[in-house]
């Protein structure tokens, strides 16, 4: 919302502060400056000159030479201006002036423009006749404004008078960020009020008398109400004998700096009463009103109707219409018709102020995608108050302007309105609320300010009825602390018991994933949770495959965002391709982030939203560096059992000879694996790309962060190497559980040293060699100990089809 | 007689083996690489158990035994200093030893390093375990919601009824009438209140979700950090205690804060906090727009509509909640200028952090 301060002053009359300090002193009371502009920003010395004649410039057919009384003196100005003539009285900048803009209109210099005395082809010109654009606004602002050339002042103006003064920029104009809640701010007189209590001066609201012609406002109009669900109040009044013309000087520069476009006395006046009592009305050509009768009920579905902007509107049963006897004429607290709208020629004009459902204006607004200034105001919802004010606030302007007569009478239908808010008033409360000890006068002196009203025999305050935000006590605390000062109230800590911080052990286990794969060299990255539906073709995944039961977005910022993701490899393929497309080399990436796994269709349940730690990479290293992370990260958290790498994982987007489920403790706990060239050539990766998919919850249930020392050996260990001609579909994985399950107690490791294919080995086979070292905890072995141990493990190797070499 | 003999004939011997052995021992010296061997072989040659001075002490049977101790002595002493010349000249050669290899091994101490190449945290991670640490200290708990939310959760719970303007404020994504993305981390207030343990001191990181189009200052998913502490006689000079601590450990000591009324549906009396623009420290620059200040979070006390429907009776208990933005804070922190970077995983973006 933006504002002239002088609108302000005028119902804070003894207002009296700098800028930057109204700012400061408003924010603090919660009524947030965003932002503050002066409109004579970078204007210095600019008079409002008359020009007493017009000649030729010798030397240059576009230009003129004018000679302009500036009321001290006459000056001599060149310009090139097509528009101006004699007698006609312009801004001037004198020498060493400033304007704000260049004539183009284009945007404007911080330091505005310099304007000095010189020649301009051998003529003197001792200063410049500026247009609007130059003075820093525009025809929107100024409609007045030629569009070419120099602004020219009413004859009344006053030569030699400050033109920046005349133009009403000597001004400030503020912008307000105001919070949902307060209505009743989205007004000049809201943040009047605000202003008043924050600088505590009086506020000095206008006097409201409507002078009115005696005539009988039931013999021109009725209104019907059909939807009091929707429309709470309507107001309407009727002014005769409209006369259109401009609207006066003061009212037009209120409007302006609002950033409202002056247009005539009529729409001046409703755009004027909507800024100041924050209510939007309407004005409708009565004599356009079919039956002379106004009635407001819902459109029907599938209705056409033209607005105002002669775009057609398709309506719903949803939409609240205003209609006469025979047909709809605006649609309710959005935009009128084109079938009543006020021309030039109007007569007699029909005025409304009404309440109507906020929420339903809201999605109607937002059903026809039609948001106006209106329905702006209205969405938040009203005060029903507030329409006969703002109604008879635009009557009084009407006659007091000579706009026309104001018909007596006010035809209202009103529902019920709601009892005002009485709230018990416990000071106690309100301080040990606030920390602090505001004493029960200065409290009651801030609830005067804010015409909050105690009832001393029931021991309560009342709201007035245009804050809807007061309903409790913590209400009227937020009251008090605003105009206590939210500065000076203490600065404390929470006493009371002392609590234990930690973080989940989940969060812990995941803080150990992070620094492990950092350890390992892999770089936090994130991606967005929601992903394309095509991402699965893009990964091969068969058009069966329950990964492809997505939680659906209803209302997506596109296709591209629409699904839930339910396999958290798009969004690192996806990062990976970005480096491997800007050339960045060896990279590793890791990310924790959730995949959202539905439990059936129709949703009835929340999705399981599961933790995934998934970890790429390209460049250096290969499927077992991959591996390795892995298992650097199950030995941090304590899974001590043997983990088991099954081939058989079946993902389609792997490469079918590098890939396996992560086992342990008889659960997938994970997969990892080489990504599928194909998936690779989707993602255009021109590489070799490995991946690990870890699925938390999984691990979490297992993790450990407790450790028991198990002392370090003592006794000597014995190695034996053995040397095998191995069945090549045969995995170093099944010889290892051979050893491990025959090697008994004493069995300490077993490290593959080499494995070989080629000439030396018969077709079919590979030669392995495995280190084996024995450990006993209380003894030294003794070779019969390990006879024995190997005894049983040959035997075992012998059974899966292996036969030693020595 | 012959004892004299004897004895004479020992001594000459043992001034001659001395006189030997320390005349090899000096000319060893001299030498260079196979130094020490051959100290070690005139060692051998002469103290050594077939030495010549062993083999000298074998004639000592032909010694008076009166005489005996007194030749013994003597064989001891010269013993003993060949032995401390061999060690002084030993020491010297192990020195000139040590300076030569010492000198061979020099390297050039400007080539490249060899490093582990450690990966990096995220920019967003590295804020939130900042805000993690500062809060664990003053004994919060860390906990977490669901990402998938239902309505309730999301807005009801938190006074915003239906229809409210606020739900459209905050742009939602829906996945039907009742779940949606959340908007706000604000709901795990909710789920911790109706654990029905009090009192509470936790915050809740997670990602969260509005419908904005990507752009440099906006994303639609972001992550927050939500705040809760309910106990009795919790007020709001605790808030803002709490909070300016919290700013100071984030920003630095020499951190203000400014706390300016707004409004959240969930709390009443609100505030949002600003803190001296840690930049410039509240000069003005760039970074706070040269208003001195930055916006960085929203806070209030808990409303009691909220305490009563999640359980929690109002006039015995009150509270405080706060919300942080974990990317506003990393991006002005690190001076990221384009929000996008933080979900592009660029390694040389991610590389700086």
């Amino acid at each position: 919302m933006n504002t002239a301060l002088s609108w302000i002053k005028a119902y804070v009359p003894e207002l009296d502060c700098a800028d930057q300090e109204y700012c400061d002193a408003m924010t603090l009371t919660g009524t947030k400056v965003e932002n503050y502009e002066r409109l004579d920003k970078n204007l210095e010395k600019i008079v409002i000159g008359q020009i007493e004649k017009i000649e030729k410039h010798p030397d240059a057919d576009k230009l003129i030479v004018c000679q302009v009384n500036i009321g001290s003196e006459v000056i001599q100005i060149v310009t090139g201006a097509p528009n101006v003539k004699e007698g006609d009285k312009v801004p001037v900048v004198l020498d060493g002036g400033k304007v704000a803009g260049g004539h183009d209109g284009g945007p404007m210099p911080e330091e505005g423009i310099k304007i000095k005395a010189g020649k301009l082809r051998g003529i003197p010109s001792n200063g410049m006749m500026c247009s609007i654009e130059e003075l820093g606004s525009d025809r929107n602002m100024y409609p007045e404004a030629p569009e070419f050339g120099i602004y020219i002042f009413p004859e009344d103006a006053q030569v030699g008078a400050d033109a920046v003064e005349a133009l009403g920029m000597r001004d400030t104009v503020f912008e307000y960020e105001i919070t949902s809640n307060r209505v009743d701010c989205y007004s000049v007189l809201g943040i009047a009020r605000e202003a008043a209590a924050t600088f505590r001066k009086p506020f000095v609201p206008p006097v409201v008398e409507v002078k009115e012609n005696g005539e009988n406002v039931n013999d021109y109009i009725s209104v019907e109400v059909k939807d009091p669900d929707l429309c709470t109040r309507y107001c309407a009044r009727v002014c005769t004998n409209i006369k259109i013309a401009p609207s006066p000087e003061w009212m037009q520069r209120r409007l302006r700096a609002s950033g409202i476009r002056p247009i005539n006395n009529l729409v001046d006046i409703t755009n004027y009463v909507m800024e100041e009592y924050g209510q939007p009305m309407h004005a409708f050509d009565l004599d356009t009103i079919a039956g002379h009768k106004i009635i407001v009920r819902r459109a029907a579905d599938g209705d056409k109707f033209q607005t105002l902007d002669e775009q057609v509107r398709k309506l719903d049963k949803d939409i609240l219409m205003i209609c006469d006897a025979e047909k709809e004429i605006g649609i309710a607290g959005i935009m009128g018709g084109e079938n009543s709208k006020i021309t030039d020629d109007v007569k007699t004009v029909l005025f409304e102020a009404a309440t109507f459902n906020g929420a339903n204006i809201r999605k109607s607004a937002k059903r026809l995608g039609l948001r106006t200034d209106a329905s702006g105001k209205f969405e938040k919802g009203l005060d029903p108050h507030n329409a006969e004010a703002a109604i008879n606030r635009a009557c009084q302007l009407i006659s007091e302007l000579g706009c026309g007569e104001v018909v007596s009478g006010m035809v209202d239908v009103c529902q019920p309105m709601k009892d005002e808010e009485r709230i018990k008033f416990e000071p106690e409360r309100i301080n040990d609320l606030l920390g602090t000890d505001v004493s029960v006068e200065d409290m009651m002196s801030i609830f005067k300010m804010l015409e909050i009203e105690y009832d001393e025999s029931t021991n309560e305050l009342i709201a007035p009825t245009y804050r809807q935000d007061i309903l409790c006590c913590a209400d009227i605390a937020e009251e008090v602390a605003r105009f206590f000062g939210y500065d000076k109230i203490p600065t404390t800590l929470p006493a009371g018991a002392a609590t234990a911080g930690k973080l989940s052990f989940k969060l812990r286990i995941e803080q150990k994933a992070r620094d492990i794969a950092e350890y390992c060299g892999f770089s936090q990255g994130m991606t967005y949770s929601f992903e394309s539906p095509r991402v699965f073709d893009k990964l091969l995944i068969p058009e069966d495959s329950p990964l492809r039961n997505t939680v659906v977005i209803a209302n997506p910022l596109g296709e591209d965002f629409s699904i839930m993701r339910t396999i958290s490899l798009n969004g690192m393929l996806t990062s990976l391709a970005t480096n491997y497309n800007r050339r960045n080399k060896d990279v590793r990436l890791y990310e924790l982030g959730n995949i959202y796994l539905p439990y059936q269709f129709p949703l009835t349940q929340l999705p399981d939203e599961r933790m995934q730690f998934t970890l790429g990479m390209y460049g250096e290293g290969d499927f077992f560096t991959m591996k390795g992370v892995v298992e650097e990260f199950f030995e941090s958290i304590g899974l001590k059992k043997k983990t088991v790498y099954n081939p058989k994982s079946g993902k389609p987007f792997l490469h079918p000879g590098r890939q396996a489920d992560i086992e342990y403790d008889g659960v997938t706990v994970g997969y990892l694996g080489e990504v599928h060239p194909t998936v690779c050539d989707n993602y255009d990766i021109g590489t070799r790309a490995y991946i690990a998919v870890l699925d938390m919850p999984y691990i979490v249930e297992r993790a450990t962060f407790d450790r028991k020392y198990e002392g370090v050996a003592k006794y000597p260990a014995v190695s034996r190497d053995i040397s095998m001609v191995v069945p090549k579909e045969i995995l170093a994985g099944q010889i290892e559980a051979v050893i491990e399950q025959r090697g008994g107690k004493i069995l300490e490791s077993c490290q593959l040293f080499d494995i070989y294919e080629g000439e030396q080995i018969k077709a079919g086979f590979k030669s392995v060699a495995y280190s084996i070292t024995f450990r006993a905890k209380d003894r030294t072995l003794e070779e019969g100990d390990v006879a024995a141990a190997m005894k049983k493990i040959l035997n075992g190797l012998e059974s899966l089809g292996i036969e030693l070499r020595s | 007689m012959k004892e004299e003999k004897g004895k004479k004939t020992m001594k000459e011997k043992l001034e001659q083996i001395k006189a030997e052995a320390l005349k090899q021992i000096e000319a060893t010296s001299a030498q260079s690489s196979q130094a020490l061997d051959k100290l070690n072989e005139i060692r051998v040659n002469y103290l050594g158990k077939k030495g010549e001075l062993t083999a000298l002490l074998k004639g000592m049977k032909d010694v008076a035994p009166e005489e005996r101790p007194k030749v013994g002595q003597m064989v001891n002493e010269v013993r003993s200093e060949i032995e401390e010349v061999l060690e002084k000249a030993t020491d010297k050669m192990k020195a000139l030893a040590l300076e030569g290899r010492l000198k061979g091994e020099t390297i050039d101490v400007t080539l490249p390093a060899k490093k582990n190449n450690v990966g990096h945290r995220h920019p967003n991670t590295i804020a939130l375990e900042e805000v993690e640490r500062i809060f664990v200290g003053m004994g919060y708990e860390v906990v977490e919601g669901p990402e998938i939310e239902t309505d309730y959760y999301n807005f009801e719970a938190l006074n915003i009824p239906a229809d409210h303007p606020a739900k459209d404020e905050q742009d939602t994504f829906y996945i039907n009438g009742d779940f949606l993305l959340r908007t706000q981390t604000s709901g795990t207030q909710v789920h911790e209140m109706e654990k029905g343990k009090l009192p509470i001191r936790m915050i809740a990181p997670g990602r969260v979700f509005r419908s904005d189009e990507v752009d440099a200052t906006h994303s639609p998913s972001f992550h927050q950090v939500e705040g809760l502490v309910i106990d009795k006689h919790i007020t709001f000079a605790d808030l803002k205690g709490t909070l300016a601590e919290f700013a100071r450990e984030m920003f630095g000591e020499e951190t203000k804060v400014k706390f300016r009324p707004h409004h959240f549906n969930f709390t009443e009396p609100s505030a949002e906090m600003d803190v001296s623009c840690f930049k410039c420290g509240g000069k003005g620059c760039r970074f706070c727009k040269g208003s001195g200040w930055i916006e960085i979070l929203g806070c209030g006390m808990v409303h009691p509509n909220v305490l009563t429907m999640s359980g929690i009776n109002p006039e015995e208990y009150s509270g405080f909640a706060f919300g942080v933005g974990l990317e506003r804070i990393a991006l002005l922190k690190y001076e990221i200028d384009d929000m996008r970077l933080l979900y592009e995983n660029d390694i040389r973006f991610l590389k700086q952090f």
